[in-house]
């Protein structure tokens, strides 16, 4: 069964002159696309058009769309803050032709039901291709398994309680144990509570002068080193989500090197911020895991670069206006990120020449694709079409009212980007034109 | 006070006028802060005539909007600014729509639609004050939010410290307790380092935290001290959090008593003082004391504050007071 759903297209499409870059197939040239009924037909340097929509390429980028293995749609429950809709028009916006759904919404993913209930809908309305993500334990209370093999038959894309950590090492234990059954990703939210309760920022200088309760790295590697440790003995593969402490990383490449089956992924924001920023005390800087000190920040770049992190992840998390317009203390986690990732990154890391450009796109696409066993966008004959078109020259302001989400919480807003999405074609149909 | 503004342009909407605020010490330069004393010093000569009252603000409006109990600086900002002769609003959460639900958003939206000219907040979140400051026109004075500022405390502590000490430059100040909750403190070794003064934090491991100043966890470090700043125990947080085992002990080890201060050192708490706890009754009655000069000038440390807002910047106070 595939596990992601969503409209599919049958556009005939001609891009010309692009730089065609798909690292992990070897591409790299200026080539013409020409996609017939949603699927490239012929990638050399001069194509016919056979009446297709030409599009002009000349100075842009065009490589494999995004694949975002964290999104918060928000749907069932909150849908004024994120609809099906809204929240993937919000990915092609962002040039992703692929999300994963988190099930932490209301009710909680957690029964085939409403997993199938969902999955309904985004066949109907979702402008890219998203695969919604089922609860490792009923109502994410951590107290009883869900019935993860129905799940898994109804689509489920992978297990997570994300949002809260699965606080018993036994329910952890046997989670990793029984989804043996199913071939899906067991994804953890790394959080000891304990080390973490009353915390809103990094524990470290800032705190301190800011007053604002730690919440310390050590809060996500206690959990870390618990949860690679059992996936060790149970020999399951485990992914962790959404990495943002030195340690964390170091526990990583220690289980890697040890063979354990272990990924991971990093958000925009833990690799572009440090804790510094939060002395503005601008509600949108505030997130779970929270941003911490530069060491921190470079650990998760070195290893982004290096792979042993090898996806990247927005944790798109959107939220009501009102919930963050209050006193930075009041605010609840969570930043939104699907539609500024590429851009973000590109000026943060690219630009300053802290990553390449190639292993950017990488790690956006072919990295989280591999990891939840997800067919990979690519640029080659006989694939679907699924690619993004990119001009890395544009500068452009992030500005509220220009989101497709239907929440502006950004970190970035009246920030400058360079690079900007033009065109994403997602499932062979063009879905997102700027 | 050009410095005043805590947010950076980029963060924030566009706004039509450069308003200024006192958010956090942190956005204060020392020569903000010797304006600012300053002119405390010769709203003190005024309040020592028979009228106290001066002409400076009339006809501006200060409201004063209070999330949390408060009797020293809820006061001394209604005088100060009664002095200046401004009108005063006082809006406590209890008994106000607060109490129904209302948003510190939309209270402040409220209050901004009569335009008063300056906005005094005290609120149990950090963050409150920013708040208040990107929604609304006025001018916002952080009268405490949380655990993070407490600005005017701080201006009024090197005032006492100043007029009794003759000096800020070179005093060493021991500022013994409850670090970790308390914004007091936060603000003060801000304060201090701007003016050249030094300090060294005191009290248990778990109460006081890395990374803000040079610390002790023996109270024999407070021997060194020109000034001993005793921070309130907070009971409660006691009860729930066990920072430390108990109160008695903490007394025993940390606790002000007679013993524990050198002649010739003074002594001050921003108030209210846990007698018997952090401070012992004696040393709080004793004349190396500055508690009630605290208060006395929290109300000239306000009105400065008040004043140097309200008007360009660093106009000579003087001249203000000579029309009264």
């Amino acid at each position: 069964m595939t596990v992601l759903v969503g409209k599919t297209g049958a556009d005939d499409v001609v891009v010309r002159g692009a730089r065609v870059l798909d690292p992990v197939s070897g591409v790299d040239g200026l080539l013409d696309v020409r996609v017939d009924r949603g699927v490239i037909a012929e990638l050399r340097t001069h194509v016919d058009t056979n009446e297709h929509r030409v599009i002009d390429g000349d100075g842009l980028v065009l490589a494999p769309a995004f694949v975002d293995p964290h999104v918060h749609l928000r749907t069932p429950g909150r849908e004024d803050e994120e609809t099906i809709a809204s929240g993937t028009a919000a990915a092609a916006a962002g040039g992703y032709c692929a999300i994963l759904a988190m099930p932490n919404t209301d009710p909680v993913v957690d029964c085939a039901d409403v997993l199938r209930g969902l999955r309904a809908r985004a066949a109907d309305e979702a402008e890219v291709a998203v695969g919604f993500a089922a609860a490792i334990t009923v109502g994410q209370e951590g107290e009883h398994l869900t019935e993860m093999g129905e799940l898994a038959d109804a689509g489920a894309a992978a297990f997570t309680d994300d949002g809260r950590p699965v606080a018993s090492a036994g329910m952890m234990r046997r989670a990793l144990q029984y989804n043996a059954i199913t071939e899906r990703p067991l994804a953890v939210h790394a959080e000891e509570s304990t080390l973490t309760r009353g915390g809103h920022v990094h524990a470290g200088t800032v705190a301190a002068e800011l007053g604002l309760g730690g919440w310390p790295a050590l809060g996500e590697s206690l959990a870390v080193a618990r949860d690679l440790a059992l996936a060790a003995d149970a020999r399951r593969p485990i992914h962790l989500m959404h990495l943002s402490a030195r340690e964390s990383v170091e526990l990583l490449q220690r289980a890697q090197s040890a063979r354990v089956d272990a990924t991971a992924e990093v958000t925009p924001h833990h690799l572009c911020l440090t804790d510094d920023a939060i002395r503005t005390l601008d509600p949108n800087l505030k997130m779970n895991p929270p941003v911490r000190a530069d060491e921190h920040r470079q650990a998760l770049i070195a290893a982004l670069r290096s792979g042993d992190i090898a996806a990247i992840a927005t944790d798109h998390a959107p939220h009501a206006r009102e919930e963050k317009d209050v006193p930075f203390e009041a605010a609840p986690f969570g930043v939104t990120g699907l539609e500024t990732a590429f851009g973000a990154l590109y000026t943060h890391l690219v630009e300053p020449g802290l990553l390449p450009l190639e292993t950017l796109l990488e790690r956006m696409s072919a990295g989280p694709a591999a990891i939840f066993g997800l067919e990979r966008p690519r640029i080659e004959v006989g694939a679907p079409a699924n690619f993004v078109l990119i001009d890395l020259r544009s500068r452009w302001r992030v500005r509220a009212d220009r989101f497709r989400s239907r929440s502006a919480n950004s970190w970035l807003l009246g920030r400058h980007l360079t690079s900007r999405i033009v065109l994403t074609m997602a499932a062979g149909r063009v879905a997102f034109d700027a | 006070m050009n410095e005043l503004h805590v947010i950076p342009g980029e963060l924030r909407p566009p706004r039509p006028r450069e308003r200024r605020h006192l958010l956090s010490v942190a956005d204060l330069s020392r020569d903000d802060v010797e304006r600012l004393l300053s002119s405390a010093r010769s709203f003190a000569r005024s309040q020592e005539r028979d009228t106290k009252k001066l002409p400076t603000l009339r006809g501006r409006l200060v409201v004063n909007l209070f999330y949390e109990s408060s009797t020293r600086t809820s006061s001394s900002f209604e005088i100060a600014a009664k002095r200046l002769s401004a009108d005063v609003l006082n809006v406590k959460a209890v008994g106000s729509s607060a109490d129904k639900g209302e948003s510190l958003k939309d209270t402040a939206l409220t209050l901004s639609a009569y335009g008063p000219d300056v906005i005094v907040v005290r609120h149990p979140q950090v963050g409150a004050p920013h708040l208040v400051a990107r929604v609304s026109d006025s001018h916002v004075v952080n009268a405490g939010d949380g655990k993070h500022q407490h600005p005017t405390q701080a201006l009024l502590d090197l005032y006492t410290m100043s007029e009794e000490l003759g000096r800020l430059e070179g005093l060493h100040v021991a500022i013994v307790g409850d670090v970790l909750h308390s914004r007091v403190a936060r603000s003060l070794v801000q304060a201090l380092r701007l003016v050249g003064a030094s300090v060294v934090l005191v009290g248990p491991p778990t109460l006081v935290p890395a990374g803000l100043a040079d610390a002790s966890h023996d109270i024999e470090s407070v021997g060194a001290a020109d000034v001993v700043y005793v921070l309130r125990m907070q009971r409660e947080r006691m009860d729930e959090d066990g920072h430390v085992p108990s109160l008695r002990e903490y007394s025993a080890r940390w606790g002000i008593t007679p013993e524990r201060v050198r002649p010739g050192q003074r002594v001050m708490h921003p108030g209210p003082m846990n007698r018997g706890v952090e401070i012992d009754g004696r040393v709080a009655d004793a004349g190396c004391s500055l508690v009630v000069d605290q208060v006395r000038s929290g109300l000239v440390v306000r009105m400065a504050v008040l004043y140097d807002l309200l008007t360009a910047g660093p106009v000579a106070v003087e001249a203000a007071v000579a029309v009264a």
